[in-house]
């Protein structure tokens, strides 16, 4: 599916030899601010290359069909939904997944947003909806409620009712403004 | 020396943020999708495209080809281990990979592992599977038809489409009161099929060790013991040698109770290729065949006295339990607690009949978002009830003051046989009613009238059966239905609990940690809390039908009780008194009539491995088995106010006013994320939620641009209440609260719709109220009934 350039000879990450004749593309893509050339298949998800290719297993697999949203990232800083991106779309772009959110001493506001207002449950939506409301609040720091609803409209979750998801939001709007000590 | 703050330390009544949302924000949860294991291969299904058929050939030579596969697993090399069926959990049988033939779309046929996904999905699209299609049956009717093909020939002595019958109530008594009734309401239901679909599919990793002969599954399951005892009986591997480790599970909601074919299919590969075999579900997988919920009809009908007196109620409900009746529920109970209906009414009898059909659907009825069947009786009670308003010409708040219990009568028998133990009906209503304004509003929607727009206001209050057991009626493939708790406090007063439920979602690291914290002033950060793994979880029943709290919950106070009672033994000894003249206040033990001299619990703790009495067994653990005396009884008013526009049929909701009584709350915040999530689910299923199938038996609802699942955009706000009604029985007055609204909310939006067309004549629309089916309602002043029709033009 994926290989590494210069740090693994074999194709497949449990070690199993690469099979001849798969045909296999170059790519260089910057994740989380870390340039990687790996050799993918041209049929390979983006979601995969991240999850199993790179470790970086925030970015879930929910619905399969770009409806769900818990597979978003950020390519260039636009939320891409990459259960529906080939991993070769991404050659020379930037990704950002939830892993490159705040860092570990210090949580992003969106992060920490979700916490304080009890924005998630199970979890499993969360990494897709914390980098939509990124995106949101990059382009649009003082959003309304609804302006909120509608960004994240795109992103299924099943447990909180969005209520929370929303104070969330508006909880990092207010702290990137200063506004919450 | 004053007693701690319990609130401070994280205690009962404490909105302790949750201790689970550090690693979720970072991304860095362990869902069973996230797990690799050195020499892992992956598994793929392949499913049945048609609805009921025979299966003539399976070719899977071409799938053996493909390099990188290195399993092709049919029915038939499953029966030669006799694994081609396998146990429900309502005592039925059910295909792990067909045989014979296939009875449902999507069901499973084959399986294919290879080194990755890919490869597997390449196998399975090179097997070639010849059918000879059978007539397919989607709708009890035709389940019941004279002529119906036997779906389950596969069954010794099962010469119809039956799958069980059930009765409860006085039959003769009920007749007597229908016979002197003033009138009599009639109301006709459906409740659509509906799926749970949390947003992650199941999955599960089986990981067989040749050398140590153990078999280790991660695995997306709210109930791990149980599967470890299914996969023990049904694999016949013993019990000791299997673990099940339930990690992070990206919600539940009923589906991930069941046993389902993958699981067992991916063990029996990793046993014959002794490698670890992961099978991660897709999201149509999920959906067309995991435990569904619903799909219930219903004819009732409700004696009634003229001033709104309800004297009795009769109705017998069928359920399209698809080709195999794997209803996660009770076993005494074929319709699950269906016969909880009207629990918070005062009835004095009442008759329910009840039929199962078997049909070439996907098996399930799951307790999806609910006690068993519970959703299902409290809306059709909740659409009975208005639908009798109406036809007495009486006011919809009015007719259930008149019925509702009165705080003087508990705890009260219902005429089904549940003992209600507790509540404040009559407060509860009322607070909703002020909450929303409902004079006001009364008036509003007249005014509107004037003006041509359609306002309506629901009502729907209801209790629910919450937290089996009590062992006596409850038990689950004769398991009976009781949970643990195990805690150790170390050393130095910091702890581990472990219990027998698992949380998906529910915040059970944080909520448990609050009791042990209630109960030994320990503060909740001090105690880290552990479930999933039946290794060293003890033994419980996990975690759905908003069970947690009414018996794990209720073991974690027990067994920290036991914890206190030892450690009061250790700081009599510390502090040199006998047992007897040692005094009790949050976090520490102190001399009576000496407050200043005392042991605090982390003092205690510290006795118990450094400095206990002479024979006295050193540290300080234990563990508690709970045992419920009765189920719990939260209450619940939920009032929707909606606009219907009557040029489109499209409905909104102005407002949600939500009042629950769930007894103490343990962590406010968590609680009203609950509720909230539950409204949300209550909304989707009257609105826009459900699963169908065309005649030939296709699903429609097998995706999520079919499914159709509120976003942030439709959601309407809330607004929460609470009433604080302890609970009699449990130790720290708690009630189970996780499903109320889901399971009390439909009836709010869709009594609120039809109060919008109340003077059209229209009485029903079944759900959902997709638009079209209001607008037709409208055009034509009829009912809309049954599930909305699939137009193959």
């Amino acid at each position: 599916m994926y290989n590494e350039t210069n740090t693994s000879t074999y194709s497949r990450g449990n070690g199993i030899p690469k099979e001849d004749g798969v045909d296999e593309r170059r790519i260089t893509v910057t994740v989380n601010g870390e340039r990687r050339v790996v050799e993918v298949e041209p049929r390979l998800l983006l979601a995969h290359l991240l999850r199993e290719g790179l470790a970086l297993r925030g970015t879930h697999l929910g619905c399969d069909t770009t409806n769900c949203g818990a597979c978003t990232v950020l390519v260039d800083g636009t939320p891409v939904k990459a259960c529906t991106m080939l991993a070769v779309q991404a050659d020379g772009h930037e990704v950002t997944t939830v892993e490159g959110l705040g860092t570990p001493s210090e949580l992003d506001p969106v992060q920490e947003g979700f916490t304080v207002e009890h924005g998630l449950q199970c979890g499993f939506c969360t990494p897709g909806m914390m980098l939509t409301a990124k995106a949101l609040l990059e382009r649009n720091p003082d959003p309304t409620e609804e302006d909120v609803r509608w960004a994240l409209s795109g992103n299924l979750c099943r447990c909180t009712g969005y209520q929370n998801i929303v104070k969330s939001v508006l909880w990092a709007a207010e702290k990137q403004k200063g506004a919450v000590a | 020396m004053t007693a701690l703050d319990e609130v401070k330390i994280g205690g009962l009544g404490s909105s302790r943020l949750r201790v689970e949302d550090n690693r979720f924000i970072r991304g860095r949860g362990n869902y069973t999708d996230d797990i690799t294991l050195p020499g892992m291969l992956h598994m793929e299904i392949l499913r049945s495209p048609l609805a009921h058929a025979r299966i003539t050939s399976i070719d899977t030579s071409k799938a053996w080809e493909i390099p990188g596969v290195r399993m092709v697993l049919t029915g038939e090399m499953m029966a030669q281990r006799n694994l081609a069926w396998m146990p429900t959990l309502s005592y039925d049988t059910q295909a792990v990979l067909a045989t014979d033939k296939v009875r449902f779309q999507g069901q499973e046929v084959c399986v294919v592992v290879a080194d990755d996904p890919y490869i597997a999905k390449d196998g399975c699209e090179a097997i070639v599977v010849e059918y000879e299609p059978l007539p397919p049956i989607v709708s009890p009717e035709q389940s019941m038809a004279p002529d119906a093909p036997l779906i389950r020939d596969d069954k010794e002595g099962q010469h119809d489409n039956t799958c069980y019958r059930w009765e409860v109530g006085d039959r003769e008594a009920t007749e007597r009161a229908f016979a002197g009734a003033d009138a009599v309401s009639r109301l006709k239901l459906h409740y659509p099929r509906s799926h749970p679909s949390p947003i992650e599919c199941c999955g599960s990793i089986a990981d067989y060790n040749p050398a140590t002969q153990k078999l280790t599954v991660y695995m997306t399951t709210q109930a791990p013991h149980i599967i470890r005892a299914a996969v023990a009986l049904v694999a016949e591997l013993p019990e000791h040698m299997i673990r099940i480790v339930s990690p992070d599970i990206g919600g539940g909601f009923g589906n991930k109770v069941p046993v389902y074919p993958g699981y067992v299919a991916a063990i029996l590969c990793s046993i014959l290729l002794g490698r670890p075999v992961k099978w991660i579900e897709d999201k149509s997988g999920n959906l067309i065949s995991t435990g569904f919920g619903r799909d219930m009809y219903l004819d009732s009908e409700m004696a009634l006295r003229s001033d709104g007196k309800i004297l009795a109620v009769r109705f017998s409900a069928d359920t399209d339990q698809g080709a195999f009746f794997a209803d996660a529920q009770p076993s005494k109970f074929k319709i699950g607690l269906l016969h909880s209906a009207f629990a918070c009414y005062d009835i004095p009898t009442g008759y329910i009949s009840a039929r199962g059909h078997y049909t070439n659907k996907a098996p399930g009825g799951v307790a999806y978002r609910c006690s068993f069947r519970v959703t299902e009786a409290m809306f059709f009670q909740e659409r009975m009830v208005q639908a009798a308003a109406v036809d007495l010409g009486m006011d919809q708040a009015e007719i259930r003051r008149r019925n509702l219990l009165r705080d003087d009568q508990f705890p009260h028998r219902t005429a089904f046989g549940f003992l209600v133990d507790s509540g404040q009906y009559g407060k509860c209503l009322q607070l909703g009613l002020d909450a929303i304004g409902y004079q006001d509003f009364k008036h509003e929607q007249e005014e509107a009238r004037k003006r041509g727009r359609r306002l309506g206001i629901g009502i729907s209050t209801m209790t629910e059966p919450l937290g089996a057991g009590n062992s006596r009626e409850y038990d689950i493939l004769g398991i009976k239905m009781f949970d643990s708790a195990e805690l150790r406090v170390h050393m130095t007063g910091k702890a581990i609990l472990r219990t027998g439920a698992k949380t998906q979602g529910q915040g059970h690291e944080t909520t448990w940690a609050q009791i042990v914290s209630h109960e030994l002033g320990i503060p909740a950060a001090d105690v880290i809390v552990e479930e999933g793994d039946t290794d060293t979880a003890p033994f419980g029943m996990g975690t759905y039908a908003s069970r947690s709290t009414p018996v794990a919950g209720a073991a974690v106070a027990m067994v920290s009780r036991k914890i206190r009672a030892k450690a009061r033994k250790l700081a009599a000894h510390l502090l040199e008194v006998s047992e007897e003249d040692v005094e009790w206040e949050l976090g520490r033990f102190f001399v009576r009539g000496a407050p200043d001299r005392g042991a605090t619990i982390q003092e205690c703790a510290m006795a118990a491995y450094s400095n206990m009495p002479d024979g006295m067994e050193p540290g300080l653990e234990n563990n508690a088995y709970y045992d419920p005396p009765n189920l719990t009884w939260p209450f619940a008013c939920y009032i929707a106010t909606v606009e219907v526009d009557p040029e489109t049929g499209v409905w909104d909701v102005m407002r949600l006013v939500a009042v629950d009584d769930c007894g103490v709350r343990i962590n406010p915040m968590v609680v009203e994320g609950q509720i909230m999530g539950g409204l949300t689910e209550a909304y989707a299923m009257s609105n826009m939620q459900f699963q169908t199938y065309d005649a030939e038996g296709n699903m429609v609802g097998s995706n999520y641009m079919d499914y159709l699942l509120p976003t942030s955009w439709e959601t309407p706000g809330f607004e929460l209440h609470e009433v604080t009604t302890p609970c009699p029985h449990h130790p720290i007055g708690a009630k189970g609260v996780g499903e109320c609204a889901a399971v009390g909310g439909p009836a709010a939006f869709v009594n609120a719709v039809m109060n919008a067309l109340e003077d059209t004549g229209v009485r029903n629309i079944d759900m959902p109220l997709l638009p079209d089916r209001v607008w037709q309602a409208l055009q034509d002043g009829q009912d809309v009934s049954g599930a909305p029709p699939v137009r193959n033009d």
